[in-house]
């Protein structure tokens, strides 16, 4: 069974060609275009008006709609993309449905762009009324949908960046659910001892944190927990938890993944032995524990980053380690510290200082080449020095490896989950680098602190409190409208569906499912009517409300206007 | 006089739409050949309104969408892309590929796309108006138009252009990539299969033939037709009519 053609013989069309002060009506004649508009099938009233946008100009649209009895209404003027959503708010005050408007550009696109040809600028604007009437013609009234919003937020990972966001928000009373895979909260905060910058204790930090987090009512938390399944969509997702085997059952609003990294383990680089060649979170501990005796001390950077394999740089071992070294050189002012580094990252004024700092102590800085490996003995390295052109021998009794900050293994399970992407090195991906950073594609779930990139604590509370704010925006409504223009695919073209899911493949937001009898399935709620699928099913059975191909062929005929 | 083609354009809602603008707003001049359609996405641009554009007579036909890597849906202007592909491989076959263009304009780029437009009505000029714009329709080219709107049409054609990015980029079902060149070996013959099924499905609607008047009336040969005949009759899209002497004639079902 086909799609039924859709009759339209009670379209009835009310064309407003705007002079837009002497933009449009400067260069072509707007009262010719009105007319030669009233000439155009199904088009029962036209004018021109001096700006159609004014108050005036609204009025008479209105004014036409209930003398003329309209029933769509074209307006030929600036662009759809500043005054689309004045039209349609007009004409719902009229009573019509708002997409049953229809905008034609013969400003930015017409007289703007052919200001020294107004006979060629003429034709081209009928053409396009002729194009946008055919459109209005096969619109059709679309409803948006209204669904409910559960004002519960979950932050999956409790670190430093999902403690921030799950303070504000439950500060800001949303019921907050926070959950840890690990029995305590904390994340990498609690293997550090002191913080760059001001050389805060670590310790302190987080007890701060943690004791303002279970003096708040609003907020659940979840230890040793994991996610083991999500479903629904903004507002209801429904989220299945499991602790220590028992299944904890949620539903909440918006999700925010604050799972932050793992530390890589140079059992291979170095001959790492964690006694005398261990990382700089080692050295932490032993810090914390006041556990060091080392007087000959060399760092190197870079180790397993900056590679072929493993490209990007881990942004916080720099700073770790010109912390650390500063640390033990005021423990003990004997020390002999050398960092041998590739690069030096400290961006900033205040990181820049602890450069200087470690450059006044009499810490020795040895530029290296990734291709010149620093060769490690028993008890010294030989480096090339850059700088001078030689070898230098440094001897050590404790090397301190600088190990990159890398993906957690769960991270693509976890994705999976939630239908949101990962980058190359299975970091989460957000959804624009600089338009939306905080956000995944996926609305409702937000991404904050070291998932997507290995960040230092300032910049994870940051993001923490920015992802909050995101998810605010969300949990602050009851309801939230969806936009009626999306896919569906229509009660008489369900038979044409063959189940081959080209279309879930190519629906970049998982709009898309088979449901439980099999059928296709598209989720208003999650579609953002881009059309993709539409022009792809291979059945041509998937409709894209508001750019049918019907409507879309409209325009296509009344351009070439020739009967086939 | 000089030829003023009559040019179609899908322009993205959020790049390519929006960079129309802004030459408006910076007030670049470009010819006025072009007509707009909006839609949200590049990839929304089903290939069938690009032949049906051509078979109204339209000189060319241009999509604009963001570019690769800053589609507003994240994919659709690969998708596109692929679309875009499989459209000017058909259009190869009728000599109509140099009257498409795919190009990518962003919204802040309003200085480019009065140069793109400009470039592409410059090339379509040069060509010459399409041998269906004029008062004397090459209605042969209109039954091959017409044959190719069916082919890429055909569930083979599209299944492949939707499937490409996952089973050359990601994987297929059996968690293989297949390599580019050995995934368009496929596309091509799928093409080529498909374009001449319709071609004589087409024939066949007119009037009954037989292998050898098909083969005459598309100068190839009658073995390829019958290949393509045989499955044309097991997928009951054509019959054998009668059998004129030892000569079967064909049917449209």
């Amino acid at each position: 069974m086909s799609k039924e053609k859709k009759e339209n013989e009670d379209a009835s069309v009310g064309a407003f060609i705007c002079h837009c002060g002497s933009n449009i009506g400067g260069l072509i004649d707007c009262k010719a275009l009105a007319e030669y508009a009233q000439t155009l099938p199904y088009v029962k009233y036209s004018e021109d008006n001096l700006y159609t946008c004014s108050e005036t100009g609204l009025a008479s649209i209105k004014k036409a709609i209930k003398e003329h009895n309209l029933n769509r209404v074209v307006v030929a003027s600036c662009t759809p993309r500043t005054h689309e959503p004045l039209f349609r708010e007009c004409i719902l005050e009229a009573g019509l449905n708002k997409y049953l408007f229809n905008f034609v550009n013969i400003r930015d696109q017409c007289t703007w762009v052919h200001m020294k040809q107004p006979k060629e600028a003429f034709e081209k604007a009928k053409d396009l009324i002729k194009m946008g009437v055919a459109k209005a013609v096969n619109l059709e009234p679309l409803q948006t949908v209204k669904i409910k919003v559960n004002p519960t937020a979950l932050i999956v990972g409790g670190g430093v960046a999902g403690m921030s966001a799950a303070l504000s928000l439950s500060k800001q009373g949303f019921k907050t659910y926070l959950i840890e895979k690990e029995n305590k909260l904390g994340g990498r905060l609690n293997n550090l001892y002191k913080l760059f910058p001001y050389d805060l204790d670590a310790s302190q930090v987080l007890n701060n944190m943690i004791s303002k987090i279970q003096n708040n009512q609003n907020l659940t938390i979840y230890t040793s927990a994991k996610i083991k399944k999500v479903t629904g969509f903004i507002g209801n997702f429904e989220v299945e938890i499991e602790q220590d085997g028992k299944l904890i059952n949620i539903v909440v609003g918006t999700i925010i993944i604050t799972v932050g990294t793992s530390l890589l383990k140079p059992t291979t680089l170095f001959a790492y032995d964690g006694k005398i060649r261990i990382t700089q979170q080692e050295l932490e501990v032993k810090l914390k524990n006041n556990d060091l005796n080392a007087n000959n001390v060399i760092m190197i950077q870079c180790v397993g980053s900056r590679i072929e394999e493993r490209q990007y740089c881990s942004s916080v071992c720099c700073m770790t380690a010109l912390k650390n070294a500063l640390i033990i050189k005021e423990m003990n002012p004997n020390a002999n510290i050398a960092i041998l580094f590739r690069d030096l990252y400290t961006p900033g004024t205040y990181y820049e200082k602890y450069y200087r700092q470690a450059r006044e102590k009499g810490i020795l800085f040895v530029r290296y080449n990734v291709n010149r490996m620093p060769e490690l003995n028993e008890k010294q390295i030989t480096v090339f020095n850059e700088y001078i052109g030689n070898d230098v021998t440094i001897p050590y009794d404790l090397l301190v490896l600088s190990t990159p900050l890398i993906a957690n293994s769960d991270n693509k399970e976890l994705a999976q989950m939630l239908k949101v992407p990962l980058e190359v090195n299975k970091f989460f991906l957000e959804a624009h680098v600089k338009l939306r950073p905080i956000d995944f594609a996926t609305d409702g779930i937000y991404i904050a602190g070291s998932a997507k990139w290995p960040v230092d604590i300032t910049e994870s509370i940051t993001q923490g409190y920015a992802a909050a704010s995101r998810a605010s925006t969300i949990l602050a409504h009851t309801t939230l409208e969806v936009e009626g223009a999306t896919s569906s695919l229509p009660e008489w073209n369900k038979s044409l569906c063959r189940g081959c899911e080209v279309c879930i493949t190519v629906c970049p937001y998982h709009a898309i499912k088979k449901n439980e009898v099999d059928e296709i399935e598209i989720i208003q709620a999650l579609c953002k009517g881009c059309g993709v699928c539409g022009a792809t099913c291979t059945k041509q059975a998937i409709e894209i409300k508001h750019f049918t191909n019907e409507q879309i062929l409209a325009e296509i005929y009344a351009l070439g206007g020739r009967e086939l | 006089m000089d030829f003023e083609p009559k040019i179609l354009g899908f322009l993205c809602n959020w790049c390519s739409y929006a960079g129309a603008d802004l030459a408006g707003v910076s007030r670049i001049q470009y010819p006025p050949n072009m007509r707009v359609i909006r839609v949200m996405c590049s990839g929304r641009v089903d290939p069938k309104f690009i032949f049906e554009a051509f078979q109204q007579g339209l000189d060319g036909v241009f999509v604009l969408g963001c570019h690769p890597g800053d589609c507003h849906y994240l994919e659709g202007n690969y998708e596109a892309e692929k679309k875009f592909n499989m459209v000017s491989k058909f259009l190869k076959l009728i000599d109509l590929e140099n009257r498409v263009r795919l190009d990518w304009v962003s919204a802040s780029e309003g200085g480019k796309f009065g140069e793109v437009i400009s470039d592409f009505i410059d090339q379509i000029k040069k060509i010459g108006p399409s041998p269906l714009n004029t008062n004397n329709p090459d209605l042969n080219l209109l039954d091959k138009l017409k044959a190719i709107e069916i082919a890429a049409g055909t569930e083979r054609i599209r299944a492949l252009v939707g499937r490409q990015r996952k089973i050359t980029e990601i994987e297929n079902v059996y968690g293989e990539i297949v390599p580019l060149t050995k995934f368009n070996d496929i596309f091509d013959k799928a093409i080529a299969d498909e374009y001449i099924q319709a071609r004589i499905l087409l024939s066949l609607e007119k009037d009954p033939k037989s292998i050898k008047d098909l083969a005459i009336e598309f100068n190839i040969d009658p073995s390829e037709v019958l290949k393509n005949i045989l499955i044309l009759k097991s997928r009951a899209q054509v019959d054998m009519e009668k059998i004129i002497g030892i000569t079967p004639i064909f049917v449209k079902v």
